[in-house]
């Protein structure tokens, strides 16, 4: 232990080199805050499709434009990052899977699945587009 | 009752089951009820995403002119505006310690999120009824 005597330390933020279990719980959070910001765009989305022919044209032209495909790839696999480890967190909430080996195992699931399916939803939907 | 003497608890306040928090696990349970609904609305609704990607108007008015892309979109709008919230409300209940920032960020995303919801489900229902 680092401060020498053999007992545990407290996980102090700025002195604790936090886990990767504990990096995903945080991204959880964030993708969270961060999906919650894209409902903004959604409802934009609708409600322009609601409105009018050029409104919609206005929605659609800023998610095609570079900056708009920019935060639909962030929130894609924010989306994908928060479903994966969503159902992970179901697991957990049914009792299950609470060995560090269990853990480990599923930090590279939630990883592995959350990142495959961003790309392939990326080469899927430029293929199509 | 004998076998667990160590509860401190009344048994009025043991029926209610509402703990320290007052309301119990509704919050808790209210949170994995909408994520368990947005598994498969999420996949419906990256899917539709995909198929109408670029989609002129007229194209994505036929495709919320049927009921079941209607009903789907309205329940995935519904729902993820439901999560949000819950998660934000979690969110900002852990991180704003100053009462007056909490209750006011807790009342603007509860208002916002009400608004945005609302907003949603009538341009579905605006572009299903062709009004």
């Amino acid at each position: 232990m680092a401060n020498g005597s053999g007992r545990p330390l407290s996980p102090h933020l700025q002195v604790y080199k936090l886990p990767l279990t504990a990096i995903l719980s945080i991204t959880h959070r964030i993708t969270g805050v961060g999906l919650a910001v894209g409902t903004l765009l959604l409802t934009w989305w609708l409600v322009a499709a609601a409105v009018s022919p050029e409104a919609f044209a206005r929605a659609q032209g800023f998610i095609g434009s570079g900056f708009g495909l920019l935060l639909m790839f962030g929130w894609s696999a924010a989306l994908y990052y928060h479903l994966c480890n969503g159902i992970r967190h179901l697991v957990w909430d049914a009792g299950k899977s609470f060995e560090l080996s269990d853990a480990d195992r599923n930090n590279r699931i939630v990883l592995g699945a959350a990142a495959a399916l961003t790309v392939l939803t990326w080469i899927v939907g430029l293929a199509v587009w | 009752m004998a076998s667990n003497t160590s509860d401190l608890r009344s048994p009025l306040a043991r029926v209610r089951g509402l703990g320290s928090a007052k309301d119990g696990t509704e919050h808790w349970w209210g949170q994995r009820l909408s994520a368990m609904a947005l598994v498969p609305l999420t996949i419906w609704f990256v899917f539709g995403v995909i198929r109408h990607l670029g989609a002129d108007y007229t194209a994505f008015h036929a495709w919320m002119k049927s009921p079941f892309s209607a009903v789907m979109m309205i329940l995935t709008a519904v729902v993820t505006f439901h999560h949000a919230h819950s998660g934000l409300q979690v969110v900002i209940e852990d991180y704003v310690h100053v009462e007056w920032q909490k209750l006011a960020l807790l009342i603007a995303v509860k208002f916002l999120s009400f608004a945005l919801a609302a907003a949603c489900v009538l341009a579905v229902a605006k572009i299903f009824i062709g009004a």
